[in-house]
């Protein structure tokens, strides 16, 4: 199979999607009203509340759902062959993360920009709202802990993306202070600091950093020192580092999609990997349901309700701009997905080379991406295969990096919040309240990784069954509003039984697993029964949502 | 129902007079700005809110070394006296002397 094919099905099949399936969304089922007032409009206050272009409201959504998840996940799926990570990225993408999106930037602008949480108590029930708490905190808890793992397995595979990795913080540092404090316009800092960004990649080369193991493993010292940064990082005022930090991977997601998918049209490389894996390792799960979880962000994923109604339904300035943003932000996503499955899959030497990277589950993931990308992209534009790995590696980094920071400051609002709802003041602390928030990542990294961190990808799947939950609750809220405005409710009932009956699935199925791997007291094991409660209990909920809401609109047709 | 806001939305326009320089500054200093401008507007107020307590603290009991400086100001910030002690929690004016509601 021909790389540059598959690309065109795959993006033209997205196209189609948003074409005409997100615009018979638009009209027949959320109904959007040119004349509607968002609540930019009817709320403004210039602060959260303020109408702003679609385009760049656009570029928020598709920068903060895409990240580091979309690149791992079908990084890791492509061990079934890639057929059926690539169907489930594109219609996962046209069926399911489109509307999903699309309807949770909807849903809340027509409910005064709450987000999904304040809705789920609103319009579900108050449990809902337990529950989507619930499960928003253990998916913070396990974003930080694996993308630490996926980061510090990416210095060991790619160590010349140490020095440039970490370049990028000093970078943000400096772009932070020359556009805030000293009101630099902001062309010139980005035009510099892409440029230095670039430049560092030939230092990271020439002196690539491997750490020596000394009393931890070397694996182990990397995820302290990450979670080191990230502790310190969380507690910096947003404006010096996260904000320019955002900015900068902006940037390098445009760049970097423009480079693979220009690079897979140049060279045109062929798929090694085969279609449908019949070589399956042993260690590897069953493909239904585990594809569905290994791959959440790319095909759908709950987290990305949390932006749509988080920010996003705020700033929207019209209604009808909810498809552009919604849909066009999960279909931008789903085409970084595409190429991360065309990198992982077409850019080995021989199948034997493949076969050799998917020789466990768990592996490939952030490293067949780099690998097989820039292999592809050195084919492509004719750079060394060295540069190219570093700067592919250098962009995954900085993704999870930047998740890393960003969840490890929500995780710490959380624990102060607590502070606060349960009197115990030392817990308010931001320091105190940092602290633990990191212990607790470090915890679950090196429970379920062991000493050195290692294997700690095994959360992996746990993580993608907790985002798919996190969807599912989000669909439910959207088909409850649906049900009561009268409106058909398959096309987005369907998807939310679906996926929520995957995720238990897997859960269900992971059990086995994770006893088999560390016994009765393994971390894993008990996050993973808690994951199985919660799925039924989203199960029970959405039962008797509708029931209730069925009830009400057969009395108030009967009246 | 209230009056529809008419006001143009801040950032790139279509504003044909401008260089594409100027544009492009323009979208890449929305693209910057937007997603964080709720968070630094609320860290800068939250600076203000302190202010605010110096500026009013001797009205309140609180002894305030600097009072013979920040008195001129109380004029100014009068008119954001109201909003700011709704913030900090208190439904009505905390001064006796002064009642804005």
């Amino acid at each position: 199979m021909n790389a540059t094919l598959l690309s065109v099905v795959g993006l033209g099949m997205i196209f189609i999607g948003y074409r005409f399936y997100s615009s018979f969304i638009a009209e027949k089922i959320y109904r959007l009203d040119p004349d509607f007032e968002t609540p930019a409009h009817s709320m403004r206050d210039d602060v959260d509340y303020i109408p702003t272009n679609r385009v760049v409201l656009w570029g928020h959504h598709f920068t903060a759902v895409a990240g580091a998840a979309p690149i791992i996940g079908p990084g890791i799926a492509v061990i079934w062959g890639w057929l059926p990570a690539f169907l489930w990225v594109i219609l996962g993408t046209m069926f399911f993360a489109g509307v999903h999106d699309f309807g949770a930037v909807w849903a809340s602008v027509r409910n005064k920009a709450k987000s999904v949480g304040a809705l789920s108590g609103d319009v579900v029930s108050p449990r809902a709202r337990t529950l989507f708490m619930i499960v928003v905190f253990f998916l913070l808890m396990m974003v930080n802990a694996v993308f630490a793992v996926a980061i510090s397995n990416e210095f060991q595979a790619t160590p010349s993306s140490v020095i440039p990795a970490w370049t990028a913080v000093f970078v943000a540092v400096g772009i932070g202070i020359l556009i805030y404090r000293m009101g630099v316009p902001i062309l010139w800092p980005t035009v510099v600091g892409t440029v230095i960004l670039y430049a560092v990649i030939y230092l990271g080369e020439q002196f690539p950093i491997e750490l020596t193991g000394g009393l931890l493993p070397v694996g182990a010292q990397w995820i302290l020192i990450l979670f080191l940064y990230a502790g310190i990082a969380s507690l910096l005022p947003v404006w010096l580092l996260l904000q320019p930090r955002d900015y900068i991977n902006g940037i390098q997601l445009f760049v970097g999609l423009g480079l693979l998918y220009g690079a897979v049209v140049i060279a045109s490389p062929t798929i090694v990997a085969p279609a449908i894996n019949p070589n399956v390792p042993a260690s590897a799960p069953p493909i239904f349901p585990l594809l569905f979880v290994t791959i959440a962000c790319g095909a759908i994923s709950g987290f990305h309700g949390l932006v749509g109604s988080g920010t996003t339904s705020k700033q929207l300035n019209k209604e009808t701009d909810a498809r552009f943003v919604g849909y066009l932000g999960s279909s931008g996503e789903g085409s970084l997905a595409l190429v991360a499955i065309i990198a992982a899959t077409a850019g080995f030497a021989t199948l034997g080379d493949w076969e050799a990277m998917y020789s466990e589950f768990g592996n490939g993931g952030m490293t067949a991406f780099v690998q097989g990308g820039a292999r592809i992209v050195s084919a492509g534009v004719g750079i060394s295969v060295e540069f190219a790995a570093t700067l592919l590696a250098v962009m995954a980094v900085l993704f999870a990096g930047t998740t890393m920071d960003a969840g490890v400051r929500l995780q710490r609002y959380i624990v102060q919040e607590w502070g606060t709802i349960y009197n115990i003041p030392i817990l308010q602390n931001g320091y105190v309240a940092t602290v633990a928030a990191v212990t607790a990542c470090l915890l679950l990294a090196f429970g379920a990784g062991g000493p050195s961190g290692e294997g700690g990808m095994l959360i992996w799947p746990l993580f993608g069954t907790t985002n798919q939950l996190l969807a599912g609750l989000t669909l439910l809220i959207i088909s409850v509003i649906l049900v009561k405005l009268g409106r058909p409710v398959r096309y987005t009932l369907v998807p939310m039984v679906f996926i929520t009956t995957m995720a238990l699935a897997a859960a269900i199925y992971q059990l086995g697993n994770l006893y088999r791997e560390g016994g009765i007291l393994y971390p894993l094991l008990w996050i993973d029964v808690a994951i199985v409660l919660l799925a039924i209990f989203t199960m029970l909920e959405a039962g008797s949502a509708f029931m209730r809401e069925k009830r009400a609109a057969e009395a108030a047709a009967g009246a | 129902m209230t009056k529809r806001d008419t006001r143009p939305a801040p950032g790139p326009g279509t504003d044909g007079d401008k260089g594409w320089i100027a544009r492009l500054q323009d979208l890449l200093d929305e693209f910057y700005t937007a997603p964080y401008r709720g968070t630094l507007a609320r860290a800068r107020r939250d600076e203000d809110d302190l202010f605010m307590l110096f500026v009013f603290a001797e009205l309140m009991g609180v002894p305030n070394p600097a009072s013979y400086y920040t008195l001129e100001l109380q004029p100014v910030l009068l008119e954001r006296f109201h909003e700011w002690h709704r913030r900090q929690g208190l439904d009505h004016s905390p001064l006796d002397g002064f009642r804005c509601c």
